[in-house]
């Protein structure tokens, strides 16, 4: 795999999905060979003075047109700024990033919570076994059209607007799933009942995590979590998400 | 290019040009070998090596400021067995100086870990007396002269390699921290640590950081790091390695003009990871376009005026 620099790329398209939420489309010839669902890249904001890129997660990988999709909230200051991006302006960028998903298992249960729901979309796109998609949702939804082609799509909303009332724990009960490998990536919160409910389930779980990071190629020491095992790097009960991560078997970690 | 010369030296070490990494920010040097030539670097600074591993600060450990980011990660390492058997054999594989910078609880913990590294083949240990970030030792050495002055003798009684005292910009006298390092026997000062700081996340409100407090680096520092580099360098004879917010070659020949020997490169190198060999390439241009042919003859060279 070649190393990721840091390189401007051309916006290809960036329109808004739903309130706050954006749907970019990069240009990103040699990143697409290298990249696998899972990983992230590192976002840099035209003003200087914000310094630190903003590390989001791949959404899609389109090979034959040479492009990534990114689909990020706006959460402050950098991310607001990236939602003024239009066709054709160059955005800094370093990526692919990070230990992304091992594609493996026969029936998969893909687990996605608000933000964290976009990096499943290319690995649902990837798998080839069966797939049930749970996605949670506060109340307004998006990406739930695109993840219909690759599976089975359950929805959980806080208010029941809109599937389940509840968390994505809830629809996965209530509609009685189940897998050998469960993948999923959402909030702290959400990642531990993933977590529980794997571990009683004895199901198999491959979960990303989410910590503001500085560097994101493993220097800064800034976006570690505890891990079960001295971890080879570190030396200590930690690992770093973006090296090691940001996708950790359930039991490498602890939440 | 051949004809202009880059090197300088420091304690009797010399290195083949002034800039190096500013300790914390570069790994072990490992991390950034996929992107950096390390052989072009005067000289790799390590992340604070402790006696035992340290895990350091709960998350979050990292935010950004306007023009700066704070830091608590609280000297997180592998600890010095680690270090000496993995980290050190990796750096010596290439043609750069090493400098270790040493952390500790305790003045016995610095000395101790100072011992065992003077036994390897480093070149200079770099004494962190300065870390905002930490309970025990770090800043706690660092604010007042009369510690600084102790520690520095004490450490300097198991170094059989020349030191560095990394002095905190959290004091009201630069000159006074200064002095004391010189007097305790220091064979080079480095300056600036980070400021201390805080950020407050007003929607939880609540502090952005675990730690609460963290240290300041990046843009938002230079002038300060400036400043004091300019104040330390008229109060003592020892050499100054000079850090804080360096981003291009024109920051650090700032650094350097105000009597800075050596310039570390800190939180660029997580902005721009090409950051070290980028500012060696401006100080040369810088060079080449003024008709300098000695990066010697710029160290200082507005204290006169």
């Amino acid at each position: 795999m070649s190393i990721a620099i840091k390189k401007s790329i051309r916006v290809l398209k960036n329109l808004m999905l739903e309130e706050g939420v954006y749907d970019l489309w990069l240009e990103a010839d040699d990143m697409v060979a290298d990249a696998r669902p899972g990983q992230f890249v590192s976002l840099y904001c035209n003003d200087g003075g914000r310094l630190l890129p903003r590390p989001i997660s791949i959404c899609e990988i389109d090979r034959d047109k040479s492009s990534i999709r990114l689909v990020y909230r706006v959460l402050g200051k950098g991310t607001e700024e990236f939602s003024r991006l239009k066709t054709g302006d160059l955005i800094d960028c370093i990526g692919p990033l990070g230990r992304g998903f091992t594609l493996e298992g026969s029936k998969a249960l893909l687990i996605g919570g608000g933000i964290g729901i976009p990096p499943l979309l290319e690995l649902a796109k990837q798998l080839s076994c069966e797939k049930d998609i749970v996605l949670g949702y506060r109340d307004l939804t998006f990406l739930e059209n695109d993840f219909k082609k690759y599976g089975n799509v359950y929805i959980s909303t806080e208010d029941g607007s809109i599937g389940t009332k509840g968390n994505v724990i809830d629809a996965i009960k209530a509609n009685n799933l189940t897998a050998d490998i469960i993948y999923a990536c959402g909030p702290t919160p959400m990642l531990k009942g993933v977590k529980e409910y794997a571990e009683v389930n004895h199901i198999k779980a491959q979960l990303s995590l989410e910590e503001r990071m500085a560097c994101g190629i493993g220097a800064c020491l800034a976006c570690v979590c505890q891990s079960t095992e001295v971890d080879h790097h570190t030396n200590v009960h930690n690992k770093r998400i973006c090296k090691e991560g940001p996708v950790f078997y359930a039991d490498e970690i602890v939440l | 290019m051949n004809d202009m010369n880059m090197k300088v030296n420091i304690a009797g070490v010399s290195f083949k040009n002034p800039i190096t990494t500013a300790s914390g920010t570069f790994g072990s040097g490992m991390e950034y070998s996929d992107y950096v030539d390390l052989n072009r670097l005067g000289a790799v600074t390590t992340k604070g090596v402790s006696l035992v591993p340290w895990p350091g600060n709960p998350t979050p450990r990292v935010a950004e400021t306007y023009g700066g980011m704070l830091n608590a990660i609280g000297l997180q390492n592998p600890g010095v067995d680690v270090f000496i058997k993995r980290d050190l054999p990796f750096l010596k594989s290439f043609d750069t100086r090493i400098i270790v910078n040493v952390v500790g609880k305790t003045e016995e913990e610095y000395c101790e870990v100072t011992e065992r590294l003077s036994a390897c083949d480093v070149d200079m240990l770099e004494i962190n007396i300065s870390c905002p970030n930490v309970k025990e030792g770090g800043i706690a050495f660092g604010q007042d002269p009369r510690r600084v002055e102790a520690i520095t003798s004490q450490v300097k009684k198991y170094a059989k390699k020349p030191i560095i005292i990394k002095l905190s910009p959290n004091v009201t006298d630069i000159a006074e921290t200064a002095k004391a390092a010189e007097a305790g026997g220091a064979d080079a000062i480095s300056l600036i640590n980070t400021l201390t700081g805080m950020k407050i996340d007003i929607e939880r409100r609540t502090f952005l950081l675990a730690n609460k407090v963290g240290g300041l680096s990046g843009p938002a520092i230079k002038p300060i790091a400036v400043r004091m580099i300019y104040q330390a360098a008229n109060a003592v004879t020892i050499p100054i390695i000079g850090m804080g917010g360096v981003m291009d070659g024109e920051d650090a020949l700032e650094l350097i003009m105000a009597g800075a020997t050596m310039v570390a490169v800190g939180t660029a190198n997580f902005i721009n990871p090409r950051a070290t060999e980028e500012v060696i390439d401006g100080i040369e241009a810088y060079m080449l376009r003024n008709n300098i042919s000695d990066i010697n003859d710029l160290i200082g060279c507005v204290s006169g005026g």
